[in-house]
């Protein structure tokens, strides 16, 4: 069996294979395998008896759980009014030189993705971004940097 | 009953009708481009829109259902301003090319446009950039045509239950998707058409080979034969002007004719050979099972809808042992046209082209499968469907309601009832049943009429049982035996019959499946619309074709027993394995 | 009068001696012995009396949509605690789950005996993740005290994963069961046919949180504060030019200026109410101009701007935003938000003549009452308030 069938058959183990399981099923994918493979929906469709159609259906309607290749860790920049009023743009540029990557792509050494987000609740603080599941607020490019430099 | 008004008309119907419906009750059309009557309700395209007193935003009428009171106003300006709005923004993302579109002139989306006098571009053109998937050699699937109602999707999910396409990502960039955005001969899509048959524009059409007969047909070299399908000629008319259930068989050959094919024959006949193969393999693997105690797979299931063994091959390839190994009518027809027809006319089988006429996409797809070609030649050439020979019909200039009536040529021309019937659901099975009783016994079946009414009908699933009584001495082990059998149509109501089968509790001898909703005649490849109302009337024509066919047993069909003489010698046979059987392939089961 | 920003934090102290029932710490064991004390019909008297409506956005009469839910026959219900919060400019219940998480765990168990519901569930966008491990552990002390005390419900946290549509609730609905965050057609509403078909009262945290104290304390309190229309207070997350920024909860019923007043950083030319999909007030309205359902109701967001801000830009920031964050699937709302954005930029490059906005305008209507659901009809709403108010900006 190949590691990928492994991994869903625990995961799926854990959740259940009802439909209403698939939405944790796939977002302890995205947590392990850092986005959610091709091989990995085929499995998850055998396991919960759906086309493969249909998950990758709901895995693309939902931003974080995108089936596109991305990078170790995910770097989402706020992009609403506030953060940009706040200087977001100056942040992203810093990021971009910093990484040598345009925001929406992967780093060549694959350790970041740099993407866009709408609105992750900090408007008070921005520009705010998200590293995975962490929350930076009030960047400067330096804070910002400082912040990738941790991972 | 519920009781409203619409445009102030009093309205009463039963209460969860919807308003769209209740307006049609009362002949007041309500547009509409996302509801189809074999669907379940999806509210997203928002033509449909009504005003309901009381409401502050307008109404989808497909989905919304009647209260007692409700008063419904269905043409009003506001109404009338934002449907045009509405079909406005679909035009905005939707390439319109009409005059070189498949769907010209029967495009849901064309005729709301006209009606209500939109320009074609009166917002920024958003149609750029989108896909044409020509990967199928059946189906084609071009992005940006797809007004996003996703009738297909919910087709391929609740009739067929494969799910081929879904809808993928949100918003702007939401579209209609194969798994992965994958081209659709590399995913789990059958082929069956039926998302074609109920697209409202020309997003999912067929692929069209017109062109390439036109071509043969001109080709002096060539000898161009055609086969028409049992279920063609109770449908073709609905292209070209008359009613659902209206016959055409008659004129239809007299058309083809004038069209300038050489030979203009009938897979009807092929249809009555495949009973004797598999009648004949029917009876076998239970002489195997009964007497030899032999481990052989049953039940065994009908092999001539192409959409159904390619989900087979997907979906349970651990059972295709249970699949007959007969190929399907038109499959059986092409290298008998090659060998059989070739060596009695004297041609040289690589001058023959063998056109078929189809009610189904998917038999594009069979007639290319790499192991077609038994006669060594491609066994079938071209595949055109009901829909593209209706298309041709008028090309060719010619009168169809004033044509006279012309005759099937003979040698693979002739046909029983039992053939005409292969394209109703449950044809097969009686048709089937109508052979293979009395083979065993000596006698017909015993229902009125050879009528097996048991078997006839709509509903996804039935069965039945019949007890064999009084076998001739070859048959004797069957004495007293209750034969089981099911049909089943529509490829979700197959998979609730595999589904026993796979886990080992079938109580079957034989089934019928048919991969399209009513079997053949509601077809992939037929006219636009189909619904449980067209499928019904075109049933009935099938019945009453049967009834006044001179021979409606297989088995008797005159020129089925001359090609066993002459020919292919017994069911079965050296020869049969040959032209007439094939074998099956595993696919990826996602 | 521009007020310095000590002034303005000294002013908003005293609006918070007045008014502080979010953060104020309670004592949940006894709110679940006080709610236990209640028969349902009591529980959804007190609500209903309290003229609470719901702070999510929409302002359904809480008190209503629990009678409808308590009136269905079923053996399961639901109740479902929206904490999806991805409207732009809104994180109040981020901080809410951050400081008062048992609160909205009692105001979900206190539904659920109003209604007879017996479980309960979080959906916890997923841009809150970090929020969830510390969640879980609150949570479960929770749900042992809720068996202690003899509840036959208990709770568990569900998370989004980036689809600001999910807030709605119909679509939260089906994120839950596992599909596409699709809207669903209304009626049915969740309070009969909802999670897994069956009766579900859908709340936002900030709702559960008012109906939690309205039982500990009996809802004299809150009737005393807002208007007629808007009774009670509201947490509204300020942010954008502004002295003040964060979380603040204030009385319903100020005027714009009021508002401006306190926060603005003096020279506050436009404020957007409600997020992006909220009215953007210009400064020659604030006065006449109510916070609260009978002017502009807002799920919590209040984003200022100065007069160096280009409105073209935030309208056409807002507009960017539905055209991602649309679910797509029904035509006004998914081709519509396209072609506001695109028209306006197709304006400010010369590509079309300004009267093109009249066609923008005439579709922004169309969508209004012709999208299926909250998301695509108010789409017209920044698009509308910004045009008209600020015409001269978007055409040049
Ligand atoms: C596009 C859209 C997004 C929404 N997002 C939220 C949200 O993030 N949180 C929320 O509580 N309600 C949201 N709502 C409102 C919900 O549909 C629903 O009305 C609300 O959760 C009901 O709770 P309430 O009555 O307590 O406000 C949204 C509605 C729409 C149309
Ligand atoms: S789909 Fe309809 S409207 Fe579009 S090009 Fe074809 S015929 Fe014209
Ligand atoms: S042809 Fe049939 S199987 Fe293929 S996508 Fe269409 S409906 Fe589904
Ligand atoms: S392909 Fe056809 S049926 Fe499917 S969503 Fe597009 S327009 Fe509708
Ligand atoms: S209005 Fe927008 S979000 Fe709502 S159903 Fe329509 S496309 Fe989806
Ligand atoms: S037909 Fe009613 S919304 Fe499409």
């Amino acid at each position: 069996m190949s590691s990928t069938a492994e991994l869903v058959q625990t995961i799926v183990g854990k959740h259940g294979t009802r439909r209403e399981h698939l939405l944790p099923i796939l977002q302890d994918l995205a947590k392990e395998q850092r986005y959610v493979t091709e091989d990995a929906m085929i499995e998850v469709a055998r396991a919960l008896d759906l086309s493969a159609a249909e998950v990758y259906g709901t895995a693309s309607f939902y931003t974080f759980l995108e089936p596109v290749p991305t990078g170790e860790h995910v770097i989402r920049i706020c992009k609403t009014i506030t953060c940009y009023m706040k200087g977001k743009d100056e942040v992203i540029k810093a990021i971009e030189d910093h990484l040598r990557v345009k925001l929406g792509g992967t780093t060549t050494d694959g350790k970041f993705s740099f993407f866009a987000a709408n609105c992750i609740g900090w408007c008070h603080e921005g520009p705010a971004m998200l590293i995975d599941d962490k929350v930076y607020t009030k960047l400067t490019p330096k804070k910002a940097i400082d912040a990738i430099n941790e991972y | 009953m519920v009781k409203l008004t619409i445009n102030k008309i009093p309205v009463s119907v039963e209460p969860g009708t919807s308003i769209l419906e209740a307006a049609r009750k009362v002949g007041i059309t309500v547009p509409s481009l996302c509801y189809h009557k074999d669907l379940c309700i999806a509210g997203n395209c928002r033509v449909c829109l009504v005003e309901v007193k009381g409401e502050r935003t307008l109404t989808a009428s497909c989905a919304v259902p009647v209260y007692e009171g409700m008063e419904v106003f269905t043409n009003t300006l506001k109404v009338r301003n934002a449907r045009k709005n509405v079909i406005e923004l679909l035009l905005s993302e939707h390439r319109c090319d009409c005059l070189k579109c498949e769907k010209n002139g029967k495009c849901e989306l064309q005729d709301l446009a006209q009606e209500y006098r939109v320009e074609e571009k009166s917002f920024i053109d958003l149609s750029i950039g989108k896909r044409i998937d020509r990967s199928s050699p059946a189906i084609e699937k071009d992005d940006s045509k797809c007004i996003r109602c996703q009738r297909c999707v919910r087709t391929c999910a609740e009739l067929q239950d494969v799910s081929a396409l879904t809808v993928a990502r949100k918003g702007e960039h939401m579209f209609i998707s194969t798994f992965m955005h994958k081209p659709l001969a590399d995913v789990v899509c059958t082929n069956c058409g039926q998302c074609v048959n109920r697209c409202p524009t020309g997003a999912l059409v067929e692929r069209n080979y017109m062109e390439e007969v036109w071509e043969a047909i001109d080709d002096p070299k060539k000898h161009v034969v055609v086969q028409t399908a049992p279920a063609v000629r109770i449908a073709l008319g609905e292209d070209l002007g008359y009613d659902p259930g209206e016959r055409v068989t008659g004129k239809m050959v007299t058309a083809l004719k004038r069209m300038g094919f050489d030979k203009v024959f009938d897979t009807d006949f092929t249809a009555d050979l495949t009973i004797m193969e598999e009648g004949t393999e029917l009876l076998t693997r239970l002489k195997q099972a009964l007497v030899d105690k032999e481990k052989v797979a049953l039940p065994m299931f009908t092999s001539c809808s192409p959409g159904w063994i390619k989900y087979i091959e997907h979906e349970f390839s651990n059972n295709l042992d249970n699949l007959s190994t007969c190929k399907s009518p038109q499959q059986m027809f092409g290298p008998l046209a090659k060998t059989y027809y070739a060596e009695k006319a004297g041609i040289d089988p690589k001058d023959i082209v063998c056109v078929s006429v189809m009610p189904c996409t998917a038999k594009k797809y069979e007639a290319r499968r790499p192991e077609m070609k038994a006669s060594g030649f491609r066994d079938v050439d071209i595949v055109l469907t009901t829909r593209e020979l209706a298309k041709m019909i008028k090309q060719g200039g010619n009168d169809f309601r004033h044509m006279e009536e012309g005759e099937f040529d003979s040698l693979l021309g002739k046909s029983t009832g039992a053939a005409v019937i292969f394209g109703a659901t449950g044809g097969v099975m009686e048709a089937a049943l109508r052979t293979a009783y009395e083979i065993v016994t000596g006698h017909e079946v015993p229902f009125p009429n050879l009528n097996i009414m048991p078997v006839r009908g709509m509903e996804g699933v039935r069965e039945a049982s019949i007890k064999i009584e009084g076998c001739v001495d070859a048959w004797k082990f069957l004495e007293g035996v209750e034969l089981k059998v099911a049909v089943a149509h529509g490829l979700a109501n197959a998979r609730k019959v595999m589904k026993q089968v796979a886990e080992g509790t079938s109580p079957y001898h034989f089934v019928e499946v048919m991969a399209c909703p009513g079997g053949c005649l509601g077809g992939g490849g037929q006219p636009i619309p189909t619904d449980m109302e067209t499928r019904k009337k075109r049933a009935m024509a099938i019945y009453e074709e049967d009834e006044h066919m001179e021979f409606r047993k297989s088995h008797e069909n005159p020129e089925v027993k001359l090609i066993y003489d002459d020919f292919l010698e017994k069911p079965l046979g050296h020869k049969s394995h040959e032209l007439l059987h094939t074998h099956y392939t595993k696919r990826m089961t996602k | 009068m521009v007020l310095d920003r000590e002034t303005k934090l000294k002013k908003l102290k005293e609006h918070q001696t007045k008014v502080n029932m979010i953060f104020q710490d309670q004592d949940c064991g006894q709110m679940l012995d006080k709610c236990l004390s209640m028969s349902p019909d009591e529980i959804i008297a007190e609500v209903t009396e309290s003229g609470l409506k719901g702070r999510g956005g929409a302002g359904f009469p809480t008190g209503l949509k629990w009678k409808f839910a308590a009136e269905q026959k079923s053996d399961v219900k639901y109740v479902i605690c929206n904490a999806d919060e991805g409207e732009p400019g809104t994180f109040k219940d981020r901080q809410i789950l951050e400081e008062q998480a048992a609160k909205v765990f009692a105001g979900m168990a206190i539904c659920s005996r109003a209604v007879n519901a017996s479980e309960g569930i979080i959906y916890l966008r997923g841009e809150y993740n970090y929020l969830r491990p510390r969640l879980q552990e609150e949570l479960d002390a929770f749900n042992k005290k809720l068996k202690e005390k003899g509840f036959k419900f208990s709770i568990i946290i569900k998370s989004g994963s980036g689809a600001y549509v999910c807030g709605e609730e119909t679509a939260l609905i089906e994120s839950l069961e596992g599909y596409r965050g699709e809207p669903r057609n209304k009626p049915p509403y969740p309070v009969s046919h909802g999670y897994m078909n069956k009766p579900t009262v859908v709340n936002n945290v900030e709702t559960l949180v008012y109906c939690a104290m309205i039982i500990r304390m009996g809802n004299k309190e809150f009737l005393q504060l807002g208007t007629k229309d808007s009774r009670g207070a509201k947490v509204f997350s300020v942010s954008g030019d502004a002295d003040v920024e964060g979380i603040y909860e204030l009385e319903l019923g100020m005027t714009i200026r009021e508002f401006v007043d306190l926060f603005g950083d003096g020279d506050t030319k436009a404020v957007q109410v409600g997020g992006s999909s909220g009215h953007c007030v210009p400064r020659r309205d604030f006065e006449k101009t109510i916070i609260g359902f009978e002017g502009v109701p807002t799920g919590g967001s209040m984003m200022l701007f100065n007069s160096s801000r280009s409105m073209y830009h935030v309208l056409h920031n807002y507009l960017e935003f539905f055209c991602e964050e649309s679910c797509g699937q029904c035509t006004p709302c998914r081709v519509g938000s396209q072609q506001l954005l695109r028209g306006i930029e197709a304006i400010k490059k010369g590509e079309k003549p300004p009267e093109y906005l009249n066609e923008l305008k005439k579709l922004a209507e169309t969508m209004k009452v012709a999208a299926k659901c909250g998301l695509g009809q108010s789409v017209p709403n920044p698009f509308l308030s910004i045009v008209n108010n600020f015409y001269e900006e978007i055409i040049f």
